[in-house]
């Protein structure tokens, strides 16, 4: 269980744009892969007390989840997988190990209020 | 007032990301090659580094880091070996992180170690999130913990460089059923290379640090070992 350290770090984050701009948060977007080890519900759950007494204080955590995916030899290109337990091609069905998206942990947009 | 949408990047691990990277530099530039050790506790971890150690110590120059949330009898354990040893207490939380490996190198001169060993908390969760600034990342685990473990624990498979099967002098006493688990760990980490070893009776451990002098001559082969010849 590390989701509060991580929901901390990205009050950090927020906090710092939210100063430069002199604004207070109203939502953060965040972009969250299977592959990045954290839990959304576990997050969403740290998240508010985390933001408590910072300009995200009462804020919204919008967590999008990416796929994982994989660039497949065979097909040439990027690939969803069968499963994260069966890391192969949906199309295909060759295995690989080279992922190429499903490890995001990234604030991608911020609502703010000013 | 007014809502708007502003776009922004932001790694959220940045931090972490930025102490990982300079001491990955570091390490280079002093040529120690580093290894980090993750697996669930109780899976050998700390008896395959005291085997590891002992016999390494013989022709190397090593350093040890061992996290636990709490006692430093790991430490203790494999202080024996007659290798540095550190401790790290991290109290609550579940993991290391890039800044604990920093501030527990305080003091030690890298340039003077060959390798340099991280064994993390025992934990198969929340050590995946975390670059050290190791070079390679071992996920172990032992035949006693049963062989779909990697399917549970698909991500920390993923960040792994290497999985190594510990305890394999128990396996047949557990019916431990070895090509389930190695199509397991390909099922999670396609070609993912797999060492079978026992720290009880040795097996294994020859090719286990045959493996890890390979990898540490090919990421460092400028790096002139000092060490002591047998």
């Amino acid at each position: 269980m590390h989701e509060l350290s991580i929901a901390l770090a990205i009050v950090d984050q927020v906090t710092e744009e939210a100063t430069q701009r002199n604004a207070r948060i109203a939502a953060v977007h965040l972009k969250l892969g299977p592959l990045s080890g954290v839990v959304k519900e576990a997050l969403l759950a740290s998240y508010g007390m985390a933001a408590e007494g910072s300009p995200a204080e009462g804020s919204t955590l919008v967590i999008k989840e990416t796929p994982v995916q994989i660039q497949c030899p065979k097909c040439d290109g990027p690939r969803n997988v069968v499963s994260l337990q069966n890391l192969c091609c949906v199309d295909c069905g060759t295995a690989t190990a080279d992922i190429v998206s499903g490890r995001e942990l990234e604030v991608v947009a911020l609502e703010i209020i000013e | 007032m007014s809502t708007r949408l502003v776009e922004v990047r932001k790694q959220v691990l940045k931090q972490n990301d930025t102490v990982a990277r300079a001491l990955r530099s570091r390490f280079q530039e002093a040529g120690v090659f580093v290894v980090s050790l993750v697996s669930s506790p109780g899976s050998g971890k700390t008896a395959f580094l005291e085997k590891t150690l002992t016999t390494l110590a013989r022709r190397y120059r090593i350093a040890t880091l061992v996290g636990d949330l709490a006692t430093d009898n790991d430490a203790q354990r494999l202080a024996r070996s007659q290798v540095p040893v550190r401790q790290i207490t991290t109290g609550t939380v579940c993991h290391l992180e890039a800044e604990m490996v920093r501030t527990a190198l305080d003091g030690w001169n890298e340039h003077d170690l060959d390798f340099l060993f991280i064994e993390n908390v025992g934990n198969l969760v929340c050590p995946a999130t975390f670059d050290l600034g190791e070079d390679l990342r071992l996920v172990l685990f032992s035949v006693t913990e049963g062989e779909d473990k990697p399917l549970k624990y698909p991500t920390i498979f993923n960040t792994a460089d290497i999985c190594v099967i510990t305890k394999m002098d128990l396996a047949a006493a557990v019916e431990f059923d070895r090509e389930r688990a190695h199509q397991n760990i390909q099922s999670v980490r396609p070609g993912m290379q797999i060492l079978e070893v026992s720290s009880k009776t040795g097996q294994g451990m020859e090719q286990w640090l045959g493996f890890l002098e390979a990898r540490r001559s090919d990421a460092r082969p400028a790096a002139i070992t000092v060490g002591m010849t047998d």
